[in-house]
């Protein structure tokens, strides 16, 4: 009887310990840093961008004595999901990855990144235009240290074969090339609508062709869409949708997951080309077995010319990545982010082929010709729009989106997806 | 054990007064010093029940907490949350009130996932059933590989749902396999972009959901079956019945529990459908093949709306509520009232 009982009460210890340490475990990973501690997340978890970063991290650690840094190089999405987690609870780690618009102005309202502007005024004025998308009411949040653009990815053997010599300029040229690789018997473009975002950036694209750069300014920050040239972005779309250019089910194709996806297609040499941001040599590399992706056949032209559209035509779409300090980071954070902004670490960054940096004097870095055309392109744009779903914040971004993919599914008209926006937009 | 016959007996005189149950009472508490027995003997079930009690609320109240903990505490705090709009950042000071509610029942989107959910539970009774049926009664004959196909059929259940969806996405590309095959038996003409349709996409996902689920339906059939006594069947072959009036008429009837319980557990799965439909489409084409879980990921955590989100939460929530205790009141009653009313109806008879 006794030794039951005794059996019973060391059980229910147990079981009550166990329940106790569901509750507080998660609370002592928590780190509010004491000076010389500072988290570092970032999405580089591959070599050799890993390697690199842990490298810069310790030449830090030497250049500060007394200073450890503590880095969680995650996998991109799972980098998303955890950030989002700590954002909610507020414990956010020291330095974190910032894609500016609307997702930085709600942590910018909930206090939970820090006011760089006067510590790193220097590295501001060195970044110049760049820094804008990460700019609210004059205040920098971060610092940007790849900054990219869309455009479009193609076969050069495809576009050949098909008798196609020079890279589309305008949209004609572009119809052209359809008809063209259409007779070849090739599938011209591949776009993932089945992810949404980027068939969205069509209609991106031909608002920025459509609409001046005072217009899309004044639209991000006023989240007005009524200026006719967001009805007639989308009905350029709808003419280009009806010229029926796209992979056979693009309704349902993923943007970048595996061979069947968009990326996929162009790179097993099934589509001529597709839209898409800068990474996409990267992701071309990791779908296919050699690791080269198209290799030589690679090929980059920008957005093509829109006839009687308002914006510059060399306007461009893109987009990028910033280090950024949350609110309750100690000071020398800020001082790790201007190290990373430093000539020689974007130097190395360019070289590992990490991303386009945004450091004029490491332009000259970028090994990859392609690449390296692109930041001449990034560099003579007069203006570069933010992803519009970045620029207005998930929620408008997400119903303005969606739309546009039921634009592509014909169930919605161009003045919808304007309609759905700003429905959204009004009941923020 | 005493405490239980009082609390019988007072159920028995409902229609007599309050005086009368409260002489009841006064019985039950009289009884047990009433009882005349050895010290021994009284000490000893006493100590028993609150033993008893103890050994219940001890294996009770982990199970409990965690209930509490996981289940309760979240389902509250999401009917906390829907009434607010909330980006997930920050305090929660924007109350909404009802307004969530109301722009989630007034989303075509969103109407349009539930009429998906309903289809998808009116197709799975209409197709599972009679199939898995079927199935399982061929499957209960002695034939030869008999095991290896109840393996077969059970297959794609044990598989993981992410696992089977990926699988199946990779099927179903155009000109991908499910496409070559149509063409070697000269139906090309009937291929379809089967994911890629907005007007097909939802039967195809119907499709997956069927091959996935139907091998437990069979299961279940087939444990329903052993409980059928054969000597009924023998009786009713004696009699002169066919193998199908023995199934109709015999099989199935004394099936009913398992099938009840069956379309129980299809119809809360098909409400909650989420990670197949995920996986396969993300509640596309047009959001032809949206369900409420994935408008709830996709509107509300992907769009940081958590307080429309716990909104849709709470319906999706309600939603199966309603048709779990419609199901329970008007189906599987029987089931239930076999079990607790008989007793009592044979005491009334005796």
């Amino acid at each position: 009887m006794k030794k039951t009982t005794l059996r019973t009460a060391v059980a229910l210890t147990a079981a009550l310990g166990l329940l106790a340490g569901c509750s507080s475990g998660g609370g002592e990973a928590a780190d509010d840093g004491d000076g010389s501690t500072l988290t570092w997340w970032h999405n580089s978890n591959t070599a050799p961008g890993k390697d690199y970063y842990e490298q810069v991290a310790a030449d830090f650690e030497a250049a500060n004595p007394g200073v450890t840094i503590t880095i969680s190089a995650m996998q991109h999405e799972d980098m998303g999901t955890k950030l989002n987690a700590a954002f909610q609870t507020g414990d956010t780690p020291d330095i974190f990855m910032e894609r500016g618009g609307g997702e930085m102005a709600a942590h910018v309202e909930a206090g939970l990144i820090k006011d760089i502007s006067e510590p790193a005024a220097a590295e501001i004025e060195n970044l110049g235009g760049a820094v804008a998308g990460w700019q609210m009411d004059g205040q920098t949040y971060a610092l940007p240290f790849s900054l990219g653009l869309v455009g479009f990815w193609y076969n050069k053997a495809l576009f050949a074969e098909a008798g196609i010599t020079e890279a589309p300029e305008t949209m004609d040229d572009l119809y052209d090339a359809i008809d063209k690789l259409k007779a070849a018997g090739i599938a011209p473009i591949s776009v993932g609508a089945g992810d949404v975002w980027p068939a969205a950036h069509y209609w991106y694209y031909f608002s920025l062709r459509e609409c001046s750069s005072d217009v899309l300014k004044d639209a991000v920050t006023s989240k007005d869409f009524s200026d006719p040239c967001f009805v007639a972005a989308g009905e350029d779309l709808e003419e280009l949708i009806a010229a029926e250019p796209f992979n056979a089910g693009f309704l349902a194709t993923p943007a970048q997951a595996g061979p069947s996806s968009a990326s996929g297609l162009l790179a097993t040499e099934q589509v001529a080309m597709e839209l898409a941001g800068h990474w996409e040599p990267g992701v071309m590399q990791g779908l296919t077995e050699d690791q080269q992706g198209l290799g030589e056949d690679t090929g980059w032209f920008a957005f093509p010319e829109v006839d009687g559209g308002a914006g510059d035509p060399t306007d461009q779409l893109g987009g990028g990545d910033a280090w950024a300090c949350s609110e309750q980071a100690p000071d020398i954070c800020v001082d790790f982010i201007r190290y990373l902004l430093s000539d020689e670490v974007q130097q190395g960054f360019a070289e590992n082929s990490m991303g386009l940096p945004t450091n004029p004097a490491a332009s000259a870095s970028v090994a990859d010709p392609v690449l390296a055309d692109l930041l001449a392109v990034r560099d003579e744009a007069p203006f570069v729009q933010l992803y519009f779903d970045t620029a207005f914040g998930e929620n408008v971004g997400g119903a303005m989106n969606d739309a546009i993919s039921l634009l592509f599914a014909g169930q919605a008209t161009p003045q919808d997806v304007v309609d759905q926006a700003q429905t959204a937009a009004d009941g923020e | 054990m005493t405490a239980r016959q009082g609390a019988g007996a007072g159920s028995t005189s409902t229609g007599s007064t309050t005086a009368s149950t409260s002489t009841s009472t006064a019985d039950r508490a009289a009884r047990p010093a009433a009882v005349p027995a050895g010290g021994r003997r009284r000490r000893a079930p006493l100590t028993s029940r609150w033993r008893t009690r103890l050994e219940i609320a001890f294996f009770v109240t982990p199970a409990l907490a965690l209930l509490a903990l996981f289940v309760v505490v979240p389902v509250l705090q999401a009917g906390h949350y829907s009434l607010y709009k909330w980006n997930g950042l920050g305090p929660m000071d924007n109350f909404v009130g009802l307004a969530n509610y109301v722009q989630a029942l007034g989303d075509d989107v969103f109407t349009g996932a539930l009429r998906h959910n309903l289809t998808i539970i009116v197709l799975s009774i209409v197709v599972q059933l009679p199939l898995g049926l079927a199935i399982a009664l061929l499957l209960n004959r002695n034939m030869w590989g008999r095991t290896a196909l109840r393996v077969i059929i059970f297959v794609p259940y044990v598989l993981a749902e992410v696992v089977a969806g990926v699988v199946w996405f990779m099927l179903l590309q155009p000109g991908g396999v499910v496409d070559a095959l149509f063409a070697a038996v000269g139906l090309e003409r009937y291929t379809q972009l089967w994911l890629g349709n907005p007007d097909v996409a939802l039967y195809t996902v119907m499709f997956v959901l069927t091959w996935k689920y139907l091998g437990l339906a069979v299961i279940l059939f087939l444990a329903g079956l052993q409980g059928v006594p054969p000597d009924l069947h023998e009786a009713a072959q004696i009699d002169g019945a066919s193998w199908w009036q023995v199934q109709r008429k015999i099989t199935v009837p004394l099936l009913g529990p398992t099938i009840r319980t069956w379309g129980f557990l299809s119809m809360i799965g098909s409400l909650q459908l989420f990670d197949m439909v995920w996986i396969l489409t993300k509640g596309g084409p047009a959001n032809s093949t949206m369900t409420m879980a994935t408008y709830l990921i996709s509107r509300g955590t992907e769009r940081s709306q958590y307080g429309y989100g716990s909104a849709v939460a709470v319906l999706l929530f309600a939603f199966s509520l309603v048709l779990a205790l419609l199901y329970q009141l008007f189906i599987l009653r029987r089931d239930n009232s076999d079990g607790a009313h008989t007793p009592s109806s044979e005491k009334v008879k005796r």
